[in-house]
């Protein structure tokens, strides 16, 4: 058996175990893999995403599981220092030595530091491995916790990942600079007119930008106080990110005299071989065409080669030509590059459209011939970057007038781009995993694939930058059409149809209860699935009360109260923004005390009463609703809270008064019910007291207005809601929150909250956006009008059910008895009771 | 709590001792439940209008022993009436007191009888 050493477990020395496995079948070679780092291989490229979730989990390529299960010897945690090719040995840092047949570098590289003078000072940091990251958010903790006022935190370099940075340290909460030494933005990628857009985007996220910069030193005693580029040119930070440019680890190839490039990188031929015919580089680490191809896809492609080279397929060998396409991924800014960006006059010209009042660049570069795309910049709307992309990479033809190309494109219709379907089956669509247009479609039409979902799993598109994902949904629902085969979630047993198809049916048929539902849609008797849905999908449409249709509600609407373990109920009136006052207090308390009602506070700022047996319910809520109180809906899939912080008429920090507009909007959606509860925040400011980013809709207060958040929520699988829109007035952000609810009423499926209804989105935010701030369906006008008339028809469904007698007769344990349930047993808990336990 | 499960034991129609009047056809709800009382009994009984069929069962939920099943959603799985429990949607079957969707939980099961609006429940004792 033959063995091979991978020296290092970054993306691709993970990718070579991944498609070694996949190419060989026998167990002729033993594999054994050396990474530095703590844990196994993970995906740097979506290391940003650890900042919004900390999870590092998440982000590994296969769980450590798998190297076992495919007799991989994985050894963490364990820098290889030398390579002896005399022996085919190498020695690791404990010492140990290893022998190999083949040796394989996938080192990678590191971040660059700059030699400034004061940059090994505390507060500076790189941005490359989760411990960077984790030591980055601990050192922004601790500022956050000492410093009062406006933190700002620097990131050194402009380029792809310095703006990737630039967002990460935003989200933070900090004011964000980014020092760029060029006199351009993303200056690999970009042309200066481009660049000169993507600049002003930038800065209205609130990006400081710095140009033209050239820093000498860092500032400060111990830690980074600020910067300095010229004697009197400095600028405050409290923290910087270096993020300017890589350097292959290459350190490996000294110690057994590898021939290396002058700038760094151990030069490989197109078999992935070093000047050692047994010793292999690929990825980051690799000088190919004296080149270092900072992306992943190349990376893959290199790992490939050389498994092939290894397990002797001589002819996979690497291509000349390296695609270096590139798609920014920041939320907000839209910006590609893909070919030849910038265009010498000799191979071409170029067309460009740049339309300043929306911040729009783009550029296409076209063979004097007129026939070929060359490549070309896409800034603001990068939507169409796949099919050019596409175009670009397979040649295919492009309309006559060439301008169509872009100019065509900005109405949704005339896309003279051609469909998906048009690419030849050989294109790859996705080049992180060499995944071809064939491909997909075949995992479809041969492979029984059904959905997006089996697709990825099957082909693993997607699974690497996730750039193409747009065009691999497209391709899958176009393949889909053409076989005439749609997926059908449908709701239960008994109807044939899913939450939204329901309704529109309901909707269009105006249709009046659950049986005439069941009766035209469904069959049977119904069930706890489809009765509770339809509920309230009537409730979304005529804003009726549980009141109306009793026999449909889950048990707490029926009852209008939640059902606690032992079949009593609690109360919770509403106290809009959780604004109370004494007296309101006061009359919670002396109910609380002669109904003998366990009291306490919720998580959304407002007041629990436990311990209500169902006869006793129509009481409390008479004695609370002549308090001027009404219900607080906190039983129904419906609005429950809008939290708020005390915001600016007491908090010396407040910029709004959040408590006003919290209680504007609670009372607002109040009772709206919905395909799940949901929840609002309302932060006075930045420092976000009010958890607004941890509920379903969140409003923070910057300069100028509100940021709109969206689709967070707590519970089991926490998510932080996304900014949808900033500085927003309070009559703009009504409307977009009525926009943005209404149709997430109408198309969501049954007990599902915002934000797995976001991820099922085709197009996910940037849909929600164009439909709610664009109004791209044209349906902005009529989601606001329903929402008006569904704010118009409130009533308190407890004043309703106490005033009609016979609404109030449910509330009462046995129909022929007035006797109560005497199998209740309370215990004493704390000066109040409990339930006996279980 | 044992002795409280242990008094709800499924009746046939045979072997009913006592027909119990429990109310008016019209104090019941219809398409969901309500509870009655007999002696130390609790009993959740079912109105169907779809299949114009009552039934009725112990108002005790075997799972976790609460007087709960009379205020759970009613319907049907594959044509059997069932009953889901509001706490957890365990699912009885109102036909034989099984729990269709798990486990070797069962409840008791008491025959309905409606003459001139009045609805009986059959006893044993
Ligand atoms: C924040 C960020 C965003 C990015 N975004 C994109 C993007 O959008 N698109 C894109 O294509 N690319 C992106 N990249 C680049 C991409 O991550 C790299 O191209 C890719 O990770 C390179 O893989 P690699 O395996 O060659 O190197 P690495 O992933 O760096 O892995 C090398 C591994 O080897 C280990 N190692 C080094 N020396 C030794 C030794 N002597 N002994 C043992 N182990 C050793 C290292 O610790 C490391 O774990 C991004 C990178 C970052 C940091
Ligand atoms: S979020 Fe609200 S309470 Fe917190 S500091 Fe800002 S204004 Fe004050
Ligand atoms: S966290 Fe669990 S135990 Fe606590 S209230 Fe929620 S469901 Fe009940
Ligand atoms: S108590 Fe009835 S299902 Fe748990």
């Amino acid at each position: 058996m033959k063995k091979i050493i991978v020296v290092g477990n970054g993306m691709v020395g993970y990718k070579f175990c991944e498609k070694f496995i996949n190419l060989t079948k026998d167990n002729a070679f033993k594999l054994i893999v050396f990474g530095e780092e703590p844990r196994p291989a993970y995906d740097r490229v979506h290391l940003s995403e650890f900042f919004e979730n900390r999870n590092a989990k998440a982000l590994e390529m296969a769980p450590i599981e798998w190297y076992e299960s495919n007799n991989i010897d994985l050894i963490t945690n364990t820098r290889v220092v030398s390579i002896h090719n005399s022996s085919k040995t190498i020695e690791t840092i404990h010492g140990e030595t290893y022998e190999y047949d083949y040796l394989v570098l996938a080192t990678g590289s590191s971040a660059f530091v700059p030699p400034i003078k004061g940059v090994e000072k505390d507060g500076v940091f790189v941005y490359r491995t989760i411990e960077d990251l984790e030591d980055t958010l601990a050192y922004a903790e601790t500022l956050k916790k000492n410093k009062n006022g406006i933190i700002k935190a620097a990131v050194l370099g402009g380029g792809l990942l310095g703006l990737e940075a630039a967002k990460a340290v935003k989200d933070m909460g900090f004011e964000p600079h980014v020092v760029e030494f060029a006199p351009k933005l993303m200056p690999r990628q970009l042309d200066s007119r481009g660049s000169k857009v993507l600049k002003e985007k930038i800065e209205s996220l609130g990006i400081h930008v710095h140009l033209s910069k050239a820093t000498n030193k860092i500032l400060g005693e111990d830690f980074i106080t600020g910067m300095e580029f010229g004697e009197y040119d400095k600028i405050n930070v409290d923290m910087l990110v270096i993020s300017a440019g890589i350097r292959p680890r290459d350190e490996l190839a000294k110690t057994c005299n590898l021939e290396t490039g002058t700038r760094g990188g151990i030069t490989v031929n197109n078999k992935m071989q070093t000047s050692d015919p047994n010793i292999y580089a690929i990825g980051e680490v690799a000088l190919y065409n004296e080149m270092i191809y900072g992306l992943v896809a190349p990376g893959y492609e290199m790992a490939e080669v050389a498994v092939n080279q290894i397990i002797g397929n001589e002819d996979a060998v690497m291509g000349e030509d390296i695609d270096m396409s590139t798609k920014l991924k920041l939320i907000g800014v839209d910006v590609a590059s893909y070919g030849e960006p910038f265009m010498p006059v000799e191979k071409g010209y170029s067309i460009i459209y740049e339309n300043k009042t929306k911040n729009l660049y783009k550029r296409i570069n076209i063979s004097h011939d007129g026939k070929k795309l060359l490549g070309g910049i896409l800034i603001g709307d990068a939507s169409d970057y796949n099919m050019f992309h596409q175009i670009y990479l397979n040649s295919l033809p492009i309309p006559e007038d060439a301008e169509e190309l872009i100019l065509g494109s900005r109405g949704k219709e005339g896309s003279s781009l051609g469909s998906v379907m048009d690419i030849p089956d050989a294109a790859q669509v996705c080049s992180c995993e060499s995944i071809t247009k064939g491909d997909i479609c075949s995992a479809i039409t041969e492979g029984g694939c059904n959905n997006l979902g089996d697709v990825i799993t099957k082909t693993k598109a997607t699974s690497g930058c996730g750039g193409c994902k747009p065009m691999v949904v497209d391709l899958v629902n176009e393949t889909l059409k053409s076989m005439g085969k749609s997926v059908k979630v449908t709701l239960c047993e008994h109807f044939n149809y899913n939450r939204q198809e329901l309704y529109d049916l309901i909707k269009v048929n105006k249709v009046e209860n659950y049986n005439e539902a069941l009766s035209l849609f469904g069959k049977g008797f119904g069930c706890e699935i489809c009765k509770p849905t339809i509920a309230s999908i009537f409730a979304s449409i005529n804003m009726e009360t549980a009141n109306k249709q009793v026999a449909i509600q889950d048990t707490n609407d029926r009852f209008l109260a939640n059902i606690q373990r032992n079949g009593t109920y609690s109360v919770v009136p509403r106290i809009p923004g959780g604004e109370i006052t004494p007296d309101k207090l006061i009359t919670i308390g002396q109910i609380g005390k002669k109904y003998d009602l366990y009291t306490k506070i919720t998580g959304g700022q407002r007041i629990d009463l436990f311990g209500a047996q169902l006869h006793e319910l129509p009481k409390i809520w008479k004695e609370l609703i002549d308090a001027g109180f009404e219900s607080g809906h906190a039983y129904g899939k419906s609005l429950r809270t809008v939290k708020s912080c005390v915001g600016s008429t007491w908090c010396r920090y407040g910029m709004h008064e959040s408590v006003t507009f919290a209680i504007e909007i609670e009372n607002r959606y109040r009772g709206l019910r919905s395909p799940h509860k949901f929840k609002g925040g309302v932060s006075g400011c930045i420092r976000e007291c009010a958890e607004a980013r941890g509920k379903d809709f969140g409003l923070i207060a910057v300069e100028g207005g509100w940021n709109l958040y969206i689709c967070g929520n707590g519970g089991a699988t926490p998510r932080h809601a996304v900014l949808f829109a900033e500085q927003l007035d309070n009559e703009t952000a009504i409307k977009y929150l009525d926009r943005f609810l209404m149709f997430y009423i109408r198309t969501a499926g049954p007990l599902v909250r915002t934000a797995p209804w976001l991820d099922k989105l085709d197009g996910g935010l940037e849909y929600v956006k164009e439909v709610v701030i664009e109004d791209s369906l044209g349906i902005a006008e009529q989601l606001e009008q329903e929402m008006q008339e569904l704010v118009d028809k409130y009533q308190c469904e407890w004043k309703q059910a106490i005033e009609d007698p016979n609404m109030k007769k449910r509330f009462k344990h046995f129909i022929n008895s007035e006797d109560t349930d005497d199998s209740l047993v309370f215990v004493p808990m704390r000066g109040q009771k409990m339930p006996k336990p279980w | 709590m044992q002795n409280l499960i242990d008094q709800y034991q499924t009746v046939s129609k045979n072997n009913v001792k006592t027909w119990f009047k429990v109310g008016k056809t019209d104090d019941f709800p219809v398409n969901s439940g309500a509870c009655i009382k007999y002696k130390t009994k609790q009993v959740a009984v079912f109105n169907f209008t779809v299949n114009n069929k009552w039934y009725a069962c112990q108002n005790l939920c075997p799972h976790k022993m609460e007087m709960v099943l009379s205020l759970g959603l009613i319907g049907d799985k594959e044509g059997i009436p069932k009953v889901a429990c509001p706490l957890h949607k365990k699912n009885f079957s109102l036909e034989d007191g099984s729990n269709i969707n798990g486990d070797d939980l069962k409840i008791a099961i008491y025959p309905v009888k409606i003459e001139n609006e009045n609805v009986y429940i059959g006893f044993e004792d």
